[in-house]
């Protein structure tokens, strides 16, 4: 997703100004992709060179107002009903460096996937007891549910995925000798 | 917070359950197993430990060798401060009945008894009279939010209604020590967090919890998570506390 599809979404509700964009995308989306205002002006720039948006005036306080053109609002109903591509999303650093670490001589191989797992799990454990919280609280609030979720999800998968690699480089382990590049495996670190 | 606290007091007593390097081997010579090697896990009250690992990596035999079902090949396991070795059987079992609550994958309840009778039958076993057993596992089954079925049948209950049962079961009478094997097993992805939250309530209550799962997702319900591989832990990870941080700006 892009800020620019944000924005969008936001302006289809009612007419906004720079600062108010940026806190009403931090308060949608429970602040997990905290924006500056540089960025938003910039990107307000783009969608009024592209016909998207329009310059609406100024509030009673002075701030720059923007809303919406047609063309704005047909951009994001195609937004809504298309699925994100999976090549269109950042590129995932961890799989880039699971697929270095086990060509690059001299890496532990296992130890970069369980310090990660350990790191994964940590994480997931926080957003348990931060959705534990949130789902206690009333009223529920749904929008922070939702992305905590997200991420107890995908920090699942993750998980899941490194298990599936430490298993499989295991397997490799027991059935060639040991690469020349990579160091014995580590264990009870602790 | 209290946690912090007890990181600075030595005393073993501290904690519920202690593996002091635990090993556990199943034959001999050419043929042996080595199901655990040189465990080290401390437990304390309040705390829920969660155990992942492969397939054969040494989960469940961790788990009964916690509670008292088997015994260890090397090592020292701590109940409530008294090493289990140094106990009759009878003393053992004593300690495990009144110390311990298991929930497994399989409920284990008994078709021909109600719901209460099926949670007070660890008490009764234990020498409880009847009467008092019976508010005990009324209480523990509303702890686990059952209302108005403490006289049906297993096989009139659903399954998530079963596994809290079964839950209620390990509970009753204030057993500090819980110890539960997959105890999601086939539920669905929302009872099987109600299951959770259920152990976590009362690990927060003041219970040591010891929980083996496959699933990253019920094994971030623990505030520390312990990776086992062979039968060695590998590795661990605790909560950080700072999630907040972790997610930018929201207070």
């Amino acid at each position: 997703m892009s800020v620019r599809f944000g924005l969008l979404a936001l302006l289809a509700e009612r007419p906004m100004y720079g600062n108010q964009l940026r806190a009403e995308f931090e308060g949608r989306t429970a602040a997990t992709w905290p924006l500056n205002v540089g960025q938003v002006y910039t990107t307000l720039e783009r969608l009024v060179r592209d016909g998207l948006v329009v310059a609406a005036g100024v509030d009673e306080d002075g701030h720059e107002l923007y809303q919406l053109t047609e063309d704005g609002r047909l951009a994001l109903t195609k937004w809504w009903a298309t699925p994100l591509s999976r090549e269109s999303r950042p590129r995932d650093e961890l799989t880039i460096k699971l697929a270095l670490a086990v060509t690059v001589p001299g890496v532990d191989v296992r130890s970069v996937v369980q310090t990660q797992r350990a790191d994964t799990m940590r994480a997931l454990q926080d957003y348990t007891r931060l959705k534990s919280a949130a789902d206690e609280r009333t009223p529920p609030d749904i929008a922070w549910v939702l992305v905590l979720e997200s991420m107890i999800f995908q920090a699942e998968s993750e998980i899941r995925w490194l298990d599936h690699c430490e298993s499989r480089l295991v397997r490799r382990a027991k059935k060639s000798p040991p690469l020349p590049t990579s160091e014995p495996a580590k264990r009870g670190r602790r | 917070m209290s946690r912090e606290r007890l990181d600075t007091e030595p005393s073993s007593a501290l904690f519920v359950v202690e593996m002091v390097d635990v090993s556990r081997t199943y034959g001999d010579g050419a043929t042996a197993v080595h199901a655990l090697r040189g465990i080290n896990l401390q437990v304390r009250a309040g705390e829920l430990v969660a155990v992942m690992g492969p397939s054969g990596s040494g989960k469940s035999s961790l788990l009964h060798l916690a509670g008292g079902l088997d015994s260890p090949s090397r090592g020292t396991v701590l109940l409530e401060a008294r090493d289990l070795a140094s106990l009759s059987g009878r003393d053992r079992a004593a300690l495990r009945r009144r110390s311990v609550g298991y929930v497994f994958q399989e409920l284990n309840l008994i078709p021909g008894l109600t719901a209460a009778e099926n949670v007070a039958l660890p008490l009764e076993l234990d020498g409880v009279s009847t009467k008092h057993a019976r508010p005990l596992a009324v209480r523990a089954l509303r702890e686990v939010e059952l209302e108005d079925v403490d006289d049906r049948y297993p096989d009139d209950l659903s399954g998530g209604q079963q596994q809290r049962v079964a839950i209620a079961r390990a509970l009753v009478g204030d057993r500090r020590l819980l110890l539960a094997d997959e105890p999601t097993g086939a539920l669905d992805s929302e009872t099987g967090e109600a299951v959770l939250q259920l152990i976590r309530t009362r690990c927060d209550r003041g219970a040591a919890g010891v929980l083996v799962t496959h699933e990253a997702r019920y094994a971030g319900w623990a505030d520390r998570v312990v990776f086992l591989r062979d039968g060695a832990i590998v590795d661990q990870s605790s909560a950080s506390g700072g999630a907040e941080s972790l997610l930018g700006l929201r207070g």
